[in-house]
């Protein structure tokens, strides 16, 4: 091999390492921190379980807002049409967080409450998140289908 | 009668844009110099009735012309008149317009400083300028027009969004808004090179100053940006790897790599495909990032309730900008001659492993920004990529960039001398361990703190040992001339801006804490003193204010007054109190009452203590400082008398 093959070859086997190392790490990365985001119902048919963290999403139940008396502690419920999930966060919460908005929610399970790290409240008043939207749908649509799957009778 | 006389603008505009795009172009091919010839006066044109356009808009939000929907939706009578001004580019449709007027402030300033290059070039140059006007004039006119009449008119209007009720944001687009759209001039100096054939080196000196110049604005916007966050939302980050941040920082990344490639380009000769290609790359992703932003394809702050129409259009419009452009490079660029060869180690290998590494950390930025729509595609459900992700690839990206950096000027280009550069990493690695090992003494042991100052003191000492030497080995009036004054005042940048993110990072106090009134508590080494809050009123809100007092030692520091507005429409918004330092920042953030709706009891405050945060900005200007010097180098304004494209590469070989 003459001297300006063995360059190039260098070269290319250097790029080639170089790629697999970055396509490598990239998919570590990508995997640690890729965040599913459930519904109440769709964490309460077990969905989420196989994930230690993942988003809540859903409307904050009317009235369902307590707060600690001592601490910066608050829990409230986050419902969509068919489930309800109590959370606990501790923290200052969001400029819109208030009764029947959507919020997003960042954290895990414990004792069938969920224990936010972070809470995201959407930004406007007519506008709720897409990916909640389309979440919420697809649950709602789940059920419907089973609901008429378990009728007797059908029309 | 106004907004129709606004709209009957635009469609002149577009006409003219179609004639600027078209014809110049033909002529170019044609060689027929009446049509290049129209290229000028098509452009001022063009640009004659944008401006009157963005005129008639701002004079509707000044009129209170609410028979306009956009000005309607986006301001009311309470809202102050610069606010009114600014809520031009408060949403979706005076954005995009804001985007074409700054592309014709581009492309008369292109018109007007162009006298010195040959004329097919210049045609095909504003051609292409033309044809992107072409674009986004027919996306107003057809999916977003901002002078749709509202009937019957309201008395009164909605209101601008409230976090955009901010000094910063009067600020923030326009000047983000000249660093994406001046891309669009790197990007038409290579489509010209591209459709003339002639890939000279002489259209990459032409292209220099004004790539240059448009990543100085992108760096001043990205850090108002980033100002406005930290100042506005209220959670006192500075960046948080949100969609929008992304969409800036991802033609930020390639602009870089674009200006060190065209030096490259320009000065040797050597990789002139890949800086084409580059720069197509910039302006592929600022109008990516355009879109991304004002389309809410992807959720996040800026992002406004989306139209299918619209979507569709940006996705065409996307795959002819993008597709067409690089299947114009897939059939000119083997026509370029390859570059000139050059030594393992020289400046040229340097700036090209630099380049690798931004390109490849701006493509991991757009996987993470876009894998929700991937996810999506590919069913893998609701998936968001978390902010690690980007952080510890970007780290992991940067770091050898750092270690890399200082060594650059000191690079020779074709073949580099070993002998100087260990001279050079000598000098640099025994400040940066003298200057680490006092430094843990004061931050008590924090890695990230440490490698902060180790880094910033490596890239400075690097580049002040450049200066020294510099200054004794050239004579008086040579010593730094714009480019290299420009690349050292930028490096230096990067050093400050280590100083800041790292030392922030490890060393800032922050705590949510539920304080009653006349309650004290310690952050860092100053006291927080909350001493209830109060009423106060501004032209278009009500807020609860916080009083709060800082003690440092029994001393009064300063007194803070954080804000919970509530604007006219009902919005609530957290205005914070920082008391800014060269060292330190102060920033207190005011939550919700805690017993209820009781204001005079309990509330929920956030209490700051930020380290150097301001170095982050401080170096950010640096870098953009050095960008708008480096565009000043005398080489590149050297009129060319008969602009023939041979004279600079004959100059070259001299």
């Amino acid at each position: 091999m003459n001297p300006t093959r063995k360059r190039r070859l260098a070269v290319v086997i250097s790029v080639i390492v170089a790629a697999a190392i970055a396509v490598g790490l990239t998919v570590f990365a990508l995997q640690r921190n890729m965040s599913y985001l459930f519904t109440p119902s769709q964490v309460q048919e077990g969905q989420a379980t196989q994930y230690p963290t993942f988003r809540l999403g859903g409307m904050v139940k009317s009235g369902s807002i307590q707060r600690a008396k001592d601490s910066l502690k608050v829990s409230f419920i986050v419902v969509d049409d068919a489930g309800a999930m109590p959370v606990e966060y501790t923290g200052i919460l969001p400029d819109l967080f208030r009764d029947n908005q959507s919020v997003i929610a960042t954290g895990r399970m414990a004792d069938g409450r969920f224990i936010a790290s972070e809470v995201l409240a959407k930004h406007d008043e007519n506008y709720m998140p897409k990916e909640l939207k389309d979440a919420m749908a697809k649950a709602h649509q789940k059920r419907n289908i089973d609901d008429t799957a378990m009728k007797d009778t059908p029309k | 009668m106004i907004p129709e006389l606004g709209q009957f603008a635009l469609i002149l505009a577009l006409l003219l844009a179609l004639a600027q795009g078209v014809l110049p172009i033909i002529g170019a091919w044609r060689n027929n110099g009446a049509l290049m010839a129209l290229a000028r006066p098509a452009a001022a044109g063009q640009a004659v009735f944008v401006f009157a356009a963005m005129g008639i808009l701002i004079h509707a939000f000044l009129a209170y012309d609410f028979s306009v929907a956009y000005v309607a939706d986006n301001s009311n009578l309470a809202l102050p008149w610069y606010y009114r001004i600014t809520a031009v580019w408060g949403a979706h449709e005076g954005s995009m317009l804001l985007w074409v007027f700054i592309l014709n402030v581009w492309t008369v300033a292109l018109a007007a400083f162009s006298r010195h290059l040959p004329q097919p070039f210049v045609a095909r140059v504003l051609g292409v300028m033309g044809l992107i006007g072409v674009g986004f004039l027919a996306f107003i006119l057809f999916t977003s027009n901002p002078f749709l009449r509202e009937l019957p008119m309201p008395a009164d209007g909605g209101d601008l969004n409230p976090v955009l009720q901010d000094p910063g944001m009067t600020f923030h687009p326009p000047v983000l808004y000249m660093g994406y759209v001046g891309f669009s001039v790197a990007f038409a100096f290579s489509i010209a090179a591209l459709l003339g054939g002639e890939l000279e080196q002489a259209w990459v000196r032409w292209a220099r100053p004004w790539t240059n110049v448009s990543w100085a604005f992108l760096t001043m916007g990205i850090v108002a940006g980033s100002w406005w966050a930290y100042a506005e939302l209220g959670w006192g980050g500075w960046w948080f790897w949100d969609p929008v941040e992304n969409a800036s920082f991802m033609p930020w990344l390639v602009g870089v790599a674009l200006i060190h490639a065209q030096a490259v380009t320009e000065k040797r000769g050597s990789l002139p495909a890949w800086t084409v290609l580059l720069s197509l790359f910039a302006f592929s992703l600022s109008l990516l990032g355009t879109f991304l932003v004002r389309s809410g394809v992807l959720t996040s702050v800026h992002a406004f309730a989306s139209d299918p129409r619209r979507g569709l259009y940006i996705l065409g419009f996307l795959v002819v900008v993008i597709g067409g452009s690089l299947l114009l490079y897939a059939i000119r660029a083997p026509k370029v001659a390859t570059g000139k060869p050059f030594a393992a180690l020289s400046r040229e290998t340097g700036i090209m492993v630099a380049n690798l590494l931004f390109t490849t950390a701006a493509a991991m930025v757009l996987l993470g920004t876009l894998f929700p729509l991937i996810g999506d595609a590919l069913n893998l459900g609701r998936v968001s990529v978390g902010p690690p992700y980007f952080g510890f690839l970007f780290v992991l990206l940067m770091a050898p960039a750092v270690l890399l950096l200082p060594f650059g000027p000191y690079l020779r280009w074709g073949r580099a001398e070993g002998r100087q550069l260990t001279s050079m990493a000598l000098r640099a690695g025994i400040a940066a361990v003298i200057c680490t090992g006092a430094a843990v003494f004061f931050v008590d042991g924090r890695l990230r703190a440490i490698a902060g100052v180790a880094g910033a003191v490596w890239v400075a000492a690097g580049t002040l040992a450049y200066v020294v030497k510099r200054w004794r080995e050239m004579p008086f009036g040579r010593r730094f001339p714009a480019e290299m004054a420009g690349m050292l005042v930028a490096h230096f940048g990067v050093a400050i801006f280590l100083i800041g993110v790292l030392l922030s990072e490890s060393l800032s106090t922050e705590r949510d804490v539920r304080m009653t009134p006349g309650q004290v508590e310690a952050v860092g080494s100053y006291q927080f003193r909350f001493d209830g809050v109060r009423e106060t009123t501004g032209p278009n809100w009500r807020a609860d204010e916080g009083v709060v007092t800082i003690l440092r030692g029994g001393d009064v520091m300063a007194t803070m007054h954080p804000q919970k507005r509530t604007y006219s429409r009902g919005q609530v918004q957290t205005e914070s109190a920082i008391d800014p330092g060269l060292f330190r920042d102060i920033y207190v953030a005011l939550g919700e009452p805690m017993d209820g709706g009781n204001v005079e009891g309990a509330w929920a405050l956030r209490l700051y203590h930020k380290p150097f945060v301001r170095w982050i900005w401080l170096g950010g200007l640096f870098m953009m400082l050095g960008g708008f010097l480096a565009a000043g180098e005398r080489r590149f304004r050297a009129k060319k008398a008969a602009a023939n494209a041979a004279a600079p590469a004959k100059e070259q070989l001299a």
